[in-house]
């Protein structure tokens, strides 16, 4: 696992610089003699084999390990407050869809796909719509919560795509494709992962918005003419789920392939060995 | 911000980060079948609550233009069991009851000569389509004042000809574009439509437009069980718009 071994260089890099900031090395010749004298007298079990002073000091240097904590608790929070409501959204929003699968008039209706009932919540329309109605609060909550945060407590740098960012896309684009060398890591995110997580906020924004106009349109009538108004409001609104269903797929496998280290990050917080330097 | 500590230290700190995060796993109580319908009942009525809170009783939903609307034929019936209860239009009376000075039956041309209103508003379903339509009709409000109603009620409840019942807050019952509705495109209600006189209020969802009016009450109390067909079933009671 070359992702550990360079992690491992590094660490002893780091630490052995650290050492020498942190505890100034023994300078009086006798004491470090006499010290030297103890510790090999206490670790001495084989005999014959003195240890050396250097490689106890970095046995024990060895124990330290490097970490960064990537998600505040409140980001977490909202991760996985998100997580469930998307979930939910967009299964009882297939449920809704299937009542009326079309985007045009009624009469004559076309219906445009059949949505298996298994990818569905909600048994009915009206079951569906308890959910959506319920998830909705939930959905919108965590998402504000989260944009608040990110910007108020500036932490919104390691994730916002930038124009800075745009370089860095496609060499990582052609990685992920097998088609070209791992750039490397210079911060928490690519700059794919970035444009991805950034993407999603705007998807958040769209179905916040839409679902605003479909939900209330008579009390949010000026909002409609974002979308061309209300009756195209519907498709942007399923536009905005298509987005989450084309970045969910995504998100999930580069979860599976980075493994078990990166995926707790988002539980506990804390990243171990993470690839970055500073 | 990378920080370097000793392996039991980082442990700690993801035990404790974890275990910060557990309130979220009260989520879970959603997965549990016979709790999870409750709950999500329980959402919708806060929906409700806060769309009460949201509606503004002098807010115009969106009119349009005469070239804006559906050809009649493409105004879809839509009915929950029968298109046509077979109402006697000859012998049909409007039954006012409850919280009203003068209770009684109402002919339609009672309710005609009261000041007429056209409007073209958009008609939404519950289930996702919409159509923009004509409409001809009475002022609730206007009736509520004939009939000497008390419009501190909170609601007005109907029954069908054809068993459909619903009820409505009185704010939303009030409003200037909530019509007790006789004419569709300029004729008289059809059948299909709900002749003699449907509710037509451009602020509610189409399951709330009852039609073949039968009964109107003001009341304040509202039966648990009996507050609208769809309703019963686990529409949204409100059903603003």
């Amino acid at each position: 696992m070359s992702n550990g071994e360079q992690g491992n260089e590094q660490k002893n890099e780091g630490q052995n610089k650290e050492k020498k900031d942190a505890a100034p090395p023994p300078e009086p010749a006798p004491v470090a003699e006499s010290c030297a004298i103890e510790i090999t007298e206490m670790k001495a079990e084989t005999p014959g084999e003195p240890a050396p002073v250097e490689p106890l000091a970095n046995a024990e240097e060895l124990e330290l390990v490097r970490a960064a904590y990537e998600h505040p608790l409140a980001i977490r929070i909202t991760h996985w407050v998100n997580a469930v409501s998307l979930f939910v959204m967009v299964t009882s929003g297939l449920r809704i869809f299937r009542a009326f699968p079309s985007f045009g008039p009624k009469i004559p209706e076309k219906d445009l796909l059949d949505i298996p009932k298994a990818l569905t919540l909600g048994g009915w329309l009206g079951g569906a719509l308890q959910w959506h109605f319920t998830f909705m609060w939930f959905f919108v909550a965590s998402g504000l919560v989260y944009v608040a945060y990110q910007v108020i407590s500036g932490h919104y740098r390691t994730m916002l795509f930038t124009p800075h960012d745009i370089p860095g896309v496609w060499p990582m684009a052609r990685h992920y494709f097998f088609l070209g060398p791992k750039p490397p890591a210079t911060g928490q995110y690519n700059a794919l992962q970035k444009l991805a997580y950034t993407s999603t906020i705007g998807l958040g924004m769209l179905s916040l918005l839409t679902g605003i106009v479909l939900y209330k349109p008579a009390q949010f009538s000026w909002l409609a003419f974002l979308f061309g108004g209300f009756h195209l409001t519907r498709g942007w609104h399923f536009a905005a789920m298509c987005g989450f269903l084309a970045f969910i797929p995504g998100h999930l496998i580069m979860v599976l392939l980075h493994g078990w280290s990166n995926f707790f990050s988002m539980l506990s917080g804390w990243k171990r060995n993470p690839e970055y330097q500073e | 911000m990378i920080t370097r500590l000793e392996d039991k230290d980082l442990k700690r700190q993801s035990r404790r980060q974890l275990l910060k995060l557990a309130p979220v796993a009260v989520l879970g109580v959603f997965a549990i079948p016979k709790v999870n319908d409750r709950l999500v009942a329980a959402g919708v009525r806060f929906s409700d609550w806060a769309s009460d809170v949201m509606f503004r009783s002098q807010h115009p939903a969106p009119t349009f233009s005469n070239a804006e609307v559906a050809p009649f034929a493409e105004f879809p019936y839509n009915g929950y069991d029968v298109l046509d209860p077979e109402v006697d239009l000859e012998k049909w009376t409007l039954k006012v009851e409850g919280d009203v000075q003068h209770p009684g039956e109402y002919k339609l041309a009672q309710i005609q000569a009261l000041p007429k209103i056209n409007q073209n508003t958009r008609h939404i379903c519950v289930e996702g389509w919409d159509v923009i339509g004509s409409f001809g009709g009475t002022r609730i409000s206007d009736l509520l004042k004939l009939v000497g109603a008390n419009t501190g009620a909170r609601f007005l409840e109907v029954e069908c000809a054809d068993d459909y019942y619903e009820s409505i807050d009185m704010a939303s019952a009030l409003h200037p574009q909530s019509l007790l509705c006789y004419e569709m495109y300029g004729q008289p209600l059809d059948r299909g439509h709900g002749a003699p006189l449907r509710l037509q209020m451009p602020t509610k969802l189409g399951y709330k437009q009852a039609k073949y009016l039968d009964t109107i009450r003001v009341t304040s109390v509202l039966k648990p069980d009996k507050t609208g067909y769809w309703e019963d079933q686990g529409y949204s009671w409100f059903g603003g718009l």
